[in-house]
């Protein structure tokens, strides 16, 4: 079963206020001149706020469910322009369910190219 | 400078116990675009604590944030986190290899609540970029 694919936009405020958050204060994902120094694009978004997200479309589908688990790989970035923001497309499918545990494979792109690995949740559902 | 190998196995101390607020939480749930309506901390919420494991760990071994990169992570949960938690990670390191000038190392957290019950285990793949990589 297809799950109605969701879109987010993410800004640089964005960041801010989940580094703030998070507690995750990686220069990489505010400053410019730090990303590109260790060899990134530009200013990239947390790879846990792609993955949050994620995880908000998995709780828009299945609405109260508990989360058994849920795992990512970071393949590509996200790059976050300095003005405005990048969307995010989140797509899922149901792959089956178990004894009451559903497993749900996504698929989150961003400008077309995938920049998660293999996300997969499996919730309670 | 690569990561000493001799880490591989090693258990770092607990985190200093935190407690859930609902604060915290809403503003981790606002941060994402999100609204937050009581109940359950989102799924990738433990992180914050993990993430505290491993700025101890970084700190630890003189290795700086700044060339860090995800890789990957994985939850397993026991049950979901929720305000009025108190909650402490002790974090693992799993794996240690290099590829191309970056160190790949690979974490993984228990995040116990008051009673050290394991509320989550997650594991990390963290990318350490060497400075000529």
């Amino acid at each position: 079963m297809t799950l109605e694919t969701r879109t987010f936009t993410i800004t640089r405020a964005d960041l801010a206020r989940y580094a703030e958050a998070s507690g995750d204060h990686n220069p990489i994902h505010q400053d410019e001149a730090v990303a590109r120094s260790v060899g990134l694009p530009g200013v990239i978004a947390h790879g846990m706020y792609t993955m949050a997200l994620a995880a908000r479309a998995v709780g828009d589908w299945f609405p109260g469910a508990e989360v058994v688990s849920f795992g990512c790989k970071f393949t590509s970035p996200v790059v976050v322009p300095p003005e405005g923001g990048v969307e995010v497309e989140v797509a899922g499918e149901v792959k089956g369910t178990d004894d009451g545990l559903t497993t749900v494979v996504l698929t989150v792109t961003c400008d077309g190219q995938k920049v998660l690995g293999m996300p997969k949740a499996v919730v309670r559902a | 400078m690569p990561v000493d190998q001799s880490l591989v196995g090693r258990c770092f101390p607990p985190t200093r116990p935190h407690e859930v607020t609902e604060e915290q939480v809403r503003a981790f749930v606002t941060a994402t675009g999100g609204q937050y309506d009581g109940g359950p901390a989102p799924a990738t919420f433990p992180i914050v604590l993990a993430f505290d494991a491993m700025n101890a760990f970084l700190a630890a071994e003189s290795i700086d944030l700044f060339r860090i990169v995800h890789g990957e992570q994985k939850f397993a949960y026991e049950r979901p986190v929720v305000p009025g938690d108190v909650l402490s990670a002790t974090l693992s390191v799993a794996s240690l290899r290099q590829i191309g000038g970056n160190d790949i190392i690979g974490t993984t957290s228990e995040i116990a609540d008051a009673g050290g019950a394991v509320v989550c285990r997650t594991s990390a793949t963290l990318v350490h970029r060497g400075a000529d990589a």
